[in-house]
């Protein structure tokens, strides 16, 4: 039992040091060197990771890229801010007392409702009073809607640049409902002014802080989860189906639902990442579920290393910093800056950050000829080609 | 029976001739439309539906296109105002070989690299997209930038008295159709192109008989980014330009090429056709956003049931 979790669950020797590493960096580094500001920046940094961590799983191993991340990033980041905003609905009406409560708002019902005349609430903001249904439909909304996708486009064996084409679609489908139906999702504002969670202050610095270590534990929860997958005789089946499709589907095995799986756990992982990000900042906007956003997400990843799910955390922290201290510093060059990051990395450097600092651990060890293999860290070096259209 | 009489009620209220009036511009705005989505999808049938290269920065390369036109137009306004009325034709001419240029350079220092990587010139691409933003906004200013249009393509022709055709938009559906007609020849009706196809459909087999197949992707890379070049210089007869104005343009372009079949010229024309009178006629039913979700809907549910497009090459691997 104790080798199964120390080589699948923390990936050996060298796996349960990068993941150590990472841990003093998030849960001791960081909360020791920065001031709560910063370190809520980082919170709000580490929910996207989640996506990236997804991505690493279904895009660096199982070969699909998906360009709409951001919907289910979003859709997990919606419904916990539902419940928030009608938390919040109801403490303005209790503090408003009985006499303001007709002059402010309908009792309970959601600011922005209000504003779009809407009297009564929708029927699938109901759930959404209850918290433990919420954070049942956190997960299950976009896993089911990741379902829905996979199932019809790899069924069809939809794949590789359409597959990217069609979620990007989609994100942009999902991004004019929800700016569009204002109403029922607050337009093009979002899901703003969420301050309570059961009573319990999300603004607050010292709570930003529990916060924070929640995120970053979750977080190392879902890398860890990631080795497991990743581990396990599905983690093969993956890279073996990004590489040859066709083999596998011959060796009697239903590709559809294994990527059809896969899809959905990173779709999972991304709403996680959403909810996280509400309650670090404190509302829910659609500018993050567009399609932009998405697109950065893949590049978290890709700068990180496709191949690495540490390598996607560190990518995800050193774009997210750069971006805001180039756009803050230099705001006429942070575009070429970051444009040029992309270019070089995907030209230069396919497996990101993880890939070079593998290549210097590999000179390092290769100089002082220990020869200590390092299992899981032999990531196939061939580019994930992806498999042209069925 | 119903659902007619439904429709029929929008009507209700005018007379024949208005109605008529109403069908020829609605169904003429859709033709408008249709010559903005077969411009913007030609260059990208070409680099994405033949070489299979995800160009992110398509967009950009109809904003070169539109600020060459922008840049022309103000230079010919200040030196010789005289030449104004006449000057367009050549501004598009010059918007084909600046994107074009570009493209070339593009591909000699990027594209190149990633040909065996087609998902990563996506990424490759949004960074070079990023960074033509930024060079159009260090250029030409954050703010909205318009050329000025000749007087002869202003205003509108009028087919009966109440029923007018705008003449820009005849120009653009003129451009469209000649555009077209052009790749085509090109395409399919020359040494040159015989020779992009050969490339495309068996890379070995086509250098093995002497084409010089590096040289062929150059070029054809080029000359999609051209033809992108040409449709933003048309686009700024119907709108202005912004630095990030390409963005609008890139997923819709995107679609009308992976829904009219990649690889196909008659199946680019097709999708174009039908996604721009369907938005047109819902549209005109429905409010803007619902019949963009509902098409878009459409388009991947199509896609669904044939993912290689409406029109399938069949070319064997």
């Amino acid at each position: 039992m104790k080798s199964f979790i120390y080589n699948k669950a923390l990936g050996g020797k060298s796996g349960t040091i990068g993941l150590a590493v990472l841990a003093v960096i998030l849960l001791l580094v960081f909360p020791l060197a920065m001031d709560n500001f910063r370190l809520n920046l980082v919170g709000k940094y580490l929910s996207l990771a989640f996506v990236a961590i997804g991505l690493v799983l279904c895009w660096g191993y199982g070969g699909i890229l998906s360009l709409g991340q951001g919907m289910f990033w979003g859709l997990g980041g919606y419904c916990l801010a539902a419940f928030l905003k009608l938390e919040a609905a109801r403490n303005i009406a209790a503090e408003a007392g009985s006499d303001q409560i007709n002059a402010l708002t309908t009792v309970g019902l959601p600011d922005f409702m209000d504003w779009n005349q809407i009297t009564e609430l929708p029927w699938f903001w109901y759930p959404f009073k209850s918290l433990p249904l919420t954070l049942i439909l956190v997960f299950l909304v976009p896993t089911v809607l990741a379902y829905i996708i996979g199932t019809a486009m790899f069924k069809r064996r939809v794949s590789g640049v359409y597959f990217a084409i069609i979620t990007q679609a989609l994100c942009w489908t999902m991004e004019l409902l929800f700016v569009t139906r204002q109403g029922w999702t607050g337009g093009i504002n979002g899901i703003t002014d969420l301050r309570t969670l059961l009573g319990w202050d999300i603004q607050d610095p010292g709570n930003q802080r529990i916060l924070y270590f929640v995120t970053s534990l979750l977080l190392l929860g879902c890398v860890v989860l990631g080795r497991l997958i990743l581990g396990s005789k599905l983690g093969k089946l993956l890279v073996a189906m990004r590489d040859t499709e066709g083999r596998v589907r011959f060796s009697g095995y239903d590709v559809a639902n294994f990527k059809t799986f896969i899809f959905c756990v990173a779709a999972a992982m991304s709403a996680l990442g959403g909810a996280m990000y509400v309650l670090n900042v404190g509302f829910m906007s659609p500018k993050l579920v567009t399609i932009e956003p998405s697109i950065y997400m893949v590049i978290f990843c890709a700068v990180g290393g496709r191949m690495s799910l540490l390598g996607a955390v560190y990518g995800t922290l050193a774009v997210s910093f750069g971006r805001t201290y180039f756009s803050e510093s230099f705001p006429d060059l942070w575009l070429f800056l970051m444009g040029g990051v992309f270019i070089l990395v995907t030209m230069v450097f396919p497996l990101g950050l993880a890939g070079m600092v593998d290549r210097l651990t590999g000179l390092v060890a290769s100089k002082a000829s220990a020869a200590t293999d390092a299992p899981g860290l032999e990531t196939p070096v061939s580019e994930p080609v992806s498999p042209p259209p069925a | 029976m119903h659902t007619t009489l439904a429709f029929l009620s929008i009507f209700e209220g005018y007379t024949g001739e208005e109605v008529r009036s109403i069908f020829v511009m609605q169904s003429f705005s859709g033709l408008s439309l249709f010559a903005v989505f077969l411009l913007m999808a030609l260059g990208l049938a070409i680099i994405f539906g033949q070489m299979k290269v995800i160009n992110m920065a398509h967009g950009e390369f109809l904003t070169i296109g539109a600020y060459t036109t922008v840049f022309m137009s103000d230079l010919v306004e200040k030196s010789v105002p005289s030449a104004l009325p006449w000057y367009f034709p050549v501004a598009v001419v010059a918007a084909f070989f600046v994107a074009g240029a570009v493209g070339f350079v593009v591909e000699v220092g990027m594209i190149r690299f990633l040909y065996k990587r087609p998902l990563d010139t996506l990424l490759a691409t949004f960074g070079l997209s990023m960074i033509l933003q930024q060079v159009f906004r260090l250029i030409f200013g954050a703010r909205e930038d318009s050329a000025v249009m000749p007087d002869w393509l202003m205003g509108s022709w009028a087919l009966t008295e109440i029923t007018e055709i705008p003449i820009n938009g005849m120009f653009l559906l003129g451009t469209a159709i000649g555009v077209t007609g052009l790749v085509y020849l090109l395409m399919y009706r020359s040494r040159w192109g015989l020779r992009v196809r050969a490339t495309v459909q068996n890379r070995e087999m086509a250098g093995a008989v002497g084409i010089n197949t590096k040289m062929t992707d150059r070029w054809t890379f080029a000359l999609g980014c051209g033809i992108a070049g040409v449709a933003g210089a048309v686009f700024t007869t119907i709108g202005s330009v912004s630095p990030s104005a390409g963005q609008l343009y890139i997923v819709d372009t995107f679609l009308v090429v992976v829904f009219g079949g990649a690889g196909s010229l008659i199946g680019t024309i097709a999708s174009a056709f039908a996604i721009a009178q369907s938005q047109s006629i819902l549209e005109f039913f429905l409010d803007g956003v619902l019949a963009k979700v509902f098409i878009l809907l459409t388009i991947v549910g199509i896609l669904m049931i044939r993912p290689q497009g409406l029109v399938v090459s069949k070319i064997r691997r």
